[in-house]
């Protein structure tokens, strides 16, 4: 390749020209705005992160003695609201979904590339008044919202909250609107549904999620800024209402929410087994189909939140039965992944370590679900620490993991830049020993009994709790290294080939970073996803 | 078994050894599965290692007969987990009908007690070891959760409705109570402890405390001093319904349905009259909502119950 050739390729990359910040901000390139989204989940993640340290700093000591009670309930809350609505439900979709879907597709960008940026500015507006939420004093109700207290008792900022998610989910709504649209019209000649990536199934079956789902949960919001700014009677009892519909509806739109994180985590981590041991997934239909089944069956599982609330206990014997059926697919699809390295070639450069972390963590967070989803067990494990845990293992470990891997795998295509492969390995490690110490000894301090967001604790359980703030601190010195050492790599990290792993897939056919459309002709599909060792196309189911 | 960190809360009712045994299980699954597939993929990982820069895998698709196993193995499993936790939890949601009654609501933040012969407590339950206690649940406010870790059994108190929880106690001591639902400032000093104490220590606690009537005492004294019993007269002469013998039995309605006539009814029927009308009564009675409190509303309905038929 001769130095002409290579300065001509740097000149469309799309990192490139138009310069400045105006081109950024007004841009319609999915790449770009995926960075953006990027950049602003990251600083909702330090700030959702900053809280959980004050939450576990507290539960150093069994008194409440670092924050008052009230500084305390907003601490956890705060955490929850912003990792939940301003990092976890748009980590995957909103940036690697949005950097590769259009380029696995094979086209230049998504169906409605003006929307995709509508979105990402619907996201900072709902951002920006959790900023002021938090700016203005907090706010104390738990993520969940439960009522009446948000609608009776409580004193902070409630209303604004609701607004702010209110507001970020329409840029969820917006997303998957684009994906279902962009996948279903703008497939690349040659590529059927079956030979799509199943990073794009995943991603599918979420915007499913997203577009049922979201508006639930904004109409849920909306009912209860109404009840709390204008009186309209719809949960408070001492006005007519029922607390009970509250949950219901607010766990129509919370539970899907979850498979929202995890799903696209679980493409992630298809693309990522198929690339570490160069080898076709297996069983790719049964994965493929199992993302539409945990999507599906997701919606009709929202009263297992419910089983001490008062609820039919018929109704929550359908609930437990079709969660247990949720466990199905999630145990599909570990097996494939777990059968993909069979026979495979297997690398052990530190994507592959983010994988293994990642089926280490989702493993004991799925199964741990199991426990739960028992009706009589759950009476003794409901709101406890237990459950912390659990949708910790769920929400970090699996999705966490699955965001940084696929961080880690794709930062040479969206950067065009190497990060020290030997770091990528040591923050896996971190992480992955960093969040055990965090969150296993709350399955026992949960079995133990100790109820979710407690301020102060009895004595006994201290040994416990200090495991778990010792545990925060690894994990958060993790996090930390990855972000110094992806941030060195863009300055001084060495230039990136356009396919790095030696994987397949349309991305890594283009130029590291691609060019503004994507690629330079036309790309035309003639094999199946993964044709490693090409032969015939094969479906087995 | 001794461990240097307690993994279990004390075994204090009939259930506990039951649901640590439901719970062991869940672990030896889990566990199992959790090993075999760290071990698959560890094994793998190393016995596979790429050798060669330009190795690729193996050319293996799937194979049918493996999904089917590990579709249908962990599908029967869950099953099981599935009828015996059910199971266990139809068992805890129905209180034997032998259950002695005891009245809790919860308000921010504290949890009152009553127990039927008047005694009453705050944040403190005592219980005799041995008989099963149904325990009926309130709330002043807002949603709060009575959680004893210790019987393995939990609850709600839901604003607008009562709740009901039970168990029987098997050894005397001293538990921790919990609320379990996120409540406002003071949620995690909403705690108590439940006494457990040998049926004669009962008896003698139960004579000793500050009695200030029985509920059923209160409930008649305040049915009179809400003017129930204008309406609500011992024969069908009232403007309303009489209560003789209602407890229990199906009230027809004025919209043509027909109701069981159980706690949660009457407590509606006293804080919202117009919610459901008996049917050949005029929608004249006052609501109750904000008069009464929820501690009087038990002692209230715990008259209304007595009421039977000569």
């Amino acid at each position: 390749m001769t130095t002409a050739v290579a300065v001509a390729e740097e000149r469309h990359s799309y990192l490139d020209a138009p310069y400045g910040i105006a081109a950024w901000l007004l841009t319609k390139d999915h790449k770009r705005i995926a960075m953006l989204y990027l950049i602003s989940i990251t600083v909702f993640f330090a700030v959702g992160g900053l809280f959980a340290a004050g939450v576990r700093l507290e539960l150093l000591t069994p008194k409440g003695d670092f924050v008052t009670p009230d500084v305390y309930n907003k601490l956890f809350t705060l955490h929850g609201i912003v990792m939940i609505f301003f990092f976890l439900i748009p980590s995957i979709p909103a940036t690697l979904g949005n950097f590769l879907i259009p380029i696995m597709c094979g086209t230049k960008d998504l169906a409605f590339p003006r929307i995709n940026l509508l979105s990402w500015y619907l996201y900072v507006i709902g951002g920006l008044l959790a900023v002021g939420v938090i700016a203005g004093g907090g706010v104390d109700t738990g993520w969940t919202f439960y009522t009446p207290y948000s609608t009776t008792a409580s004193t902070t900022n409630v209303a604004l909250t609701g607004m702010a998610a209110f507001i970020a989910g329409f840029s969820s709504i917006l997303t998957g609107f684009n994906f279902i649209v962009t996948v279903h019209r703008m497939r690349a000649p040659g590529l059927t549904w079956f030979r799509l990536p199943l990073f794009v199934w995943a991603h599918y079956a979420t915007s499913l999620v997203m577009i049922l789902g979201t508006p639930v949960i904004a109409i849920t919001l909306t009912l209860m800024m109404a009840e709390r700014t204008l009186g309209l009677a719809v949960f408070d009892p001492k006005i007519g209402g029922d607390p009970v519909l509250f949950q219901h509806l607010f766990w129509f739109y919370s539970h899907p929410a979850v498979y929202i994180m995890i799903l696209p985590g679980m493409g992630v981590i298809s693309e990522m087994v198929a690339a570490v041991s160069r080898k076709q997934v297996f069983g790719y239909s049964f994965v493929a189909f199992s993302s539409l089944a945990i999507a599906i069956l997701g919606f009709l599982v929202w009263g297992h939140h419910l089983f001490v609330s008062s609820q039919s206990i018929y109704a929550g014997m359908v609930f437990s039965i079709i969660t247990m059926l949720v466990a199905v697919p999630s145990a599909v699809k570990t097996f494939n992944w777990a059968a993909t390295m069979y026979k495979g070639s297997v690398t052990w450069e530190s994507p592959t370590y983010w994988v293994i972390g990642f089926m280490g963590l989702f493993l004991i967070g799925g199964l741990t679900g199991l426990f739960l989803a028992t009706l009589g067990l759950d009476i003794h494990l409901t709101d406890t620490y237990f459950v912390v845990a659990h949708f910790h293992y769920i929400m970090v470990g699996g999705a966490i993991m699955a965001f940084l891997g696929g961080i880690h795998f794709w930062w040479p295509k969206m950067t065009g830049k190497m990060y020290p492969d030997a770091m990528g390995k040591v923050t896996a490690i971190l992480v992955f020993v960093g969040f055990n110490l965090t969150f296993f000894p709350q399955f026992v301090l949960g079995y133990m009994g100790m109820p979710r967001r407690y301020h102060s604790y009895p004595e006994e359980w201290q040994v416990l709790n200090v495991l778990s703030t010792a545990g925060a601190g690894v994990l958060g010195l993790g996090y930390t290294l990855t972000f110094c050492y992806l941030v060195w790599s863009l300055f001084k990290g060495k230039t990136a080939p356009a396919n790095p792993w030696g994987a397949k897939g349309l991305e890594w056919e283009t130029s590291s970073p691609p060019p503004t459309f994507n690629f330079d002709a036309d790309p035309v599909v003639t094999e199946p996803a993964y044709n490693y060792k090409p032969a015939q196309e094969v479906h087995v189911g | 078994m001794q461990t240097p960190i307690p993994l279990f809360p004390p075994n204090a009712s009939s259930v506990a050894t039951e649901m640590d045994l439901l719970y062991l299980f869940i672990v030896a699954v889990c566990g199992f599965f959790t090993i075999l597939v760290t071990a698959m993929v560890v094994y793998f990982a190393i016995k596979y290692k790429r050798r060669h820069p330009d190795d690729v895998g193996e050319d293996i698709h799937g194979s049918l007969a493996l999904e089917l196993t590990w579709t249908i193995i962990p599908f029967i499993l869950s099953l099981v987990m599935f009828v015996w936790g059910a199971s266990l939890f139809y068992r805890l949601a129905k209180p034997p009908a032998d259950a002695m009654d005891i009245f809790v609501v919860g308000k921010q933040w504290m949890w009152k007690v009553q127990h039927p012969e008047g005694v009453r407590e705050i944040n403190e339950l005592h219980v005799p070891a041995g008989r099963n206690v149904r325990i009926t649940l309130g709330s002043e406010d807002v949603l709060h959760d009575y959680s004893i870790p210790a019987f393995r059994v939990k609850m709600d108190a839901v604003p607008g409705k009562w709740t009901t929880m039970w168990f029987k106690a098997t050894v005397p001591g001293v538990y921790h109570i919990f609320c379990a639902e996120y409540c406002g400032t003071k949620h995690s000093g909403m705690i108590g402890q439940v006494t457990v104490m040998t049926p004669q220590d009962y008896e003698i606690w139960l004579s000793g405390g500050r009695s200030s009537g029985s509920a059923v005492e209160n409930g008649e004294r305040l049915f009179a001093e809400l003017a129930c019993i204008t309406c609500h007269k011992t024969d069908s002469s009232g403007r309303g319904p009489t209560l003789i013998g209602i407890f229990g039995s199906k009230v027809p309605l004025a919209d043509g349905r027909e109701v069981t006539a159980d706690e949660n009814y009457l407590r509606e029927s006293i804080m919202d009259s117009q919610a459901k009308v008996v049917k050949g009564y005029q929608p004249i009675m006052p609501a109750f909502q904000g008069r009464v409190s929820e501690e009087h509303l038990l002692q209230l309905v715990a008259y209304i119950k007595t009421l039977k038929k000569k």
